[in-house]
């Protein structure tokens, strides 16, 4: 096979006359005729699974639809409906915010500390690494929520262990005041995967800037806080909108502990998990694709949100 | 890029004594983290009166009576369910390697019209949440009349709707020196060749990467399966296991934690053998 051995060629050789810089039309035609081909699959997927659907939602979102009957033209009940008339939207909405601002910060700092522990030369680095990562990747799974559910039962792992130090623990998942308290402990313990990303920007940090801050005389903490964090700002604000998009979409961990419901007494109703039941349980499908837009708004805010206040916290200094 | 030789700061040069502590608290923290696993493990294993009875993780007594019951346990053996998702989970491995390195290929190397706007939206697509098109992708599923087949689930990776990878492919080949292209080119090759003799043999690691993160997302998927797949003749592993819980009372926690344990092991043997692409694809993308 010719093209296999060009991979030896001299470089310079190869270089020139491609690069000669007056392609021909026909060439440049020929080239972009085969980078269509090549992006087929995905201009079909963009139309038909991405783009298509989304502008079905945006009508349907001003439609009552069930399915069966044909969709009818409401306005903008579905979304009127929604902050006036429904609790339990509100209360699904209230849910997946206290989720959200409790679980990511916490388990950013987690991910922070762990990675700063592990960071500096320590041995048995990619051990530990692992041993940390290994919930991130099952977290989402049914199998992990449901063993959430029976840790967190009345009559759980959590309350036997309790119970040796003669403590008579509630039923965590059955409690209203509790039950949220389990999910987002499950969440935290994820923390692994924004830990890895937190390493790899530590690595980032050339270490004569904390020689030379140690020879001007700055303590651990003064490293820490002029050094370690300015020069991580990136990797944080990379993490937190992350998390921040991917928390407000979680489902699995709600919909197993709750056994589909989101009780008890709605604590677990997350914004998804009633989207789902109105969609495909009652089969209010204009009222789900309302929600889905309010979701987008949401999260889209957000992040438009984070990208403005960042100015003002994250640092770019020499990286640019 | 990584400098492993780098001098440790003094920062974090503490004493011999110091290390032993730090060592000590990790070791003890990896624990209670890991604890709940080792606890359904160690219960899957255990006589059902004494998973309640004994929260610690040395059985006293061992059985294999809860796998045996749990495999048995719903309307299918659990094998049935767990070849489901191998036939789901592969049939979109290979659609999301082959579709996504396709695009990648184009967005990377070749020059079209309006590619800049392309790329534009191809990002944009990793952010939108999927609920904004699950309705009526179902409704369009459901007037295809494909609901309760595996088209729905495995059609979107056909199609390159995993836009993560496509990224993550083309921020890979971009790293390939194109010479190397320029050269088969120069030999008569032409882009067919050149994708797949020159880069896609270079983008081994990122196909690897995409191939393990496809599987356990496949593989963990609840929402989708939960939608499309409504008939116990086609359930996949997390809808089956799902249903334990709406048939059993709390009694039968051991076949359910077998199965559970079951249902995570090929997560966990993907775990082990592809650790390196696996946190290097976070380290560098946020995949996860």
């Amino acid at each position: 096979m010719t093209d296999v051995s060009v991979a030896v060629k001299p470089r310079g050789a190869a270089t020139q006359p491609a690069r000669g810089g007056h392609r021909s039309t026909k060439r440049s035609r020929r080239e972009a005729r085969a980078a269509y081909l090549f992006l087929a699959p995905w201009f079909v997927g963009l139309l038909v699974i991405t783009i298509g659907p989304i502008f079905a939602s945006l009508y349907l979102s001003f439609t009552d639809y069930s399915l069966l009957e044909e969709a009818k033209w409401v306005g903008f009940d579905n979304y009127i409906t929604m902050f006036t008339e429904d609790p339990r939207f509100l209360s699904s909405l209230k849910v997946t915010t206290i989720y959200v601002v409790v679980s990511v910060p916490l388990q950013l700092a987690f991910a922070l500390a762990l990675a700063l522990v592990l960071d500096r030369g320590l041995r048995g680095l990619s051990i530990y690494r692992s041993i940390f990562y290994l919930p991130s990747l099952l977290g989402g799974s049914v199998a992990i929520a449901i063993l959430w559910r029976k840790v967190f039962g009345a009559e759980g792992l959590v309350n036997a262990v309790l119970s040796i130090f003669g403590i008579q623990g509630p039923g965590w998942v059955g409690d209203p005041d509790t039950a949220l308290g389990t999910l987002i402990l499950l969440h935290v313990w994820t923390f692994g995967a924004p830990m890895i990303i937190f390493l790899a920007g530590l690595r980032q940090i050339p270490s004569s800037y904390y020689e030379a801050a140690a020879v001007d005389g700055a303590g651990v903490w003064r490293q820490f806080k002029s050094i370690t964090i300015p020069l991580l700002t990136p990797i944080i604000f990379f993490n937190l909108v992350l998390e921040v998009i991917k928390s407000f979409q979680s489902f699995t961990q709600a919909f197993i502990v709750s056994g589909g419901k989101g009780g008890p007494a709605d604590s677990t109703l997350f914004y998804t998990l009633y989207l789902y039941l109105k969609g495909f349980k009652s089969y209010e499908m204009g009222y789900a694709a309302a929600m889905a837009w309010v979701l987008l708004l949401i999260i889209a805010g957000l992040t438009a949100v984070n990208f403005l206040a960042s100015k003002y916290w994250v640092f770019y200094g020499d990286t640019k | 890029m990584a400098t492993p030789s780098r001098p440790i700061p003094v920062l974090f040069r503490p004493l011999k004594g110091g290390r032993l502590v730090k060592h000590t608290l990790l070791i003890g923290f990896g624990l209670v983290m890991l604890y709940p696993l080792l606890w359904m493990i160690s219960s899957s294993l255990k006589p059902e009166e004494l998973i309640f009875r004994e929260p610690g993780l040395w059985p006293s007594q061992v059985t294999l009576e809860n796998y045996t019951q749990g495999w048995y346990a719903l309307k299918h053996p659990f094998g049935y369910y767990l070849w489901n998702s191998a036939v789901v989970t592969a049939l979109s491995v290979v659609a999301n390697l082959v579709a996504c390195s396709l695009a990648a290929y184009a967005f990377a190397r070749l020059n079209f019209p309006l590619k800049k706007f392309w790329f534009a939206i191809m990002l944009g697509t990793i952010m939108l949440p999927h609920h904004v098109v699950i309705v009526p992708q179902y409704i369009m599923f459901s007037e295809l009349d494909l609901i309760n087949t595996i088209w729905p689930l495995v059609m979107p990776k056909v199609l390159a709707t995993d836009a993560f990878f496509v990224f993550l492919m083309v921020q890979f080949i971009r790293t390939l020196p194109r010479e190397l292209d320029e050269a088969a080119e120069i030999d008569g090759a032409g882009y067919w060749r050149i994708f797949i003799r020159v880069v896609m043999p270079l983008c081994m690691p990122a196909l690897a990467t995409t191939a393990i993160f496809t599987f356990i997302w496949t593989w963990n998927d609840f929402l989708s399966q939960l939608l499309y797949l409504n008939n116990p003749d086609n359930f996949t592993v997390p809808v089956a296991l799902r249903t334990f819980l709406d048939a059993s009372s709390d009694s039968s926690w051991g076949p359910m934690f077998a199965m559970s344990i079951i249902a995570l092991g090929p997560i966990f043997g993907f775990f082990l053998a592809g650790q390196k692409y696996l946190i290097r694809g976070v380290a560098t993308t946020g995949l996860k």
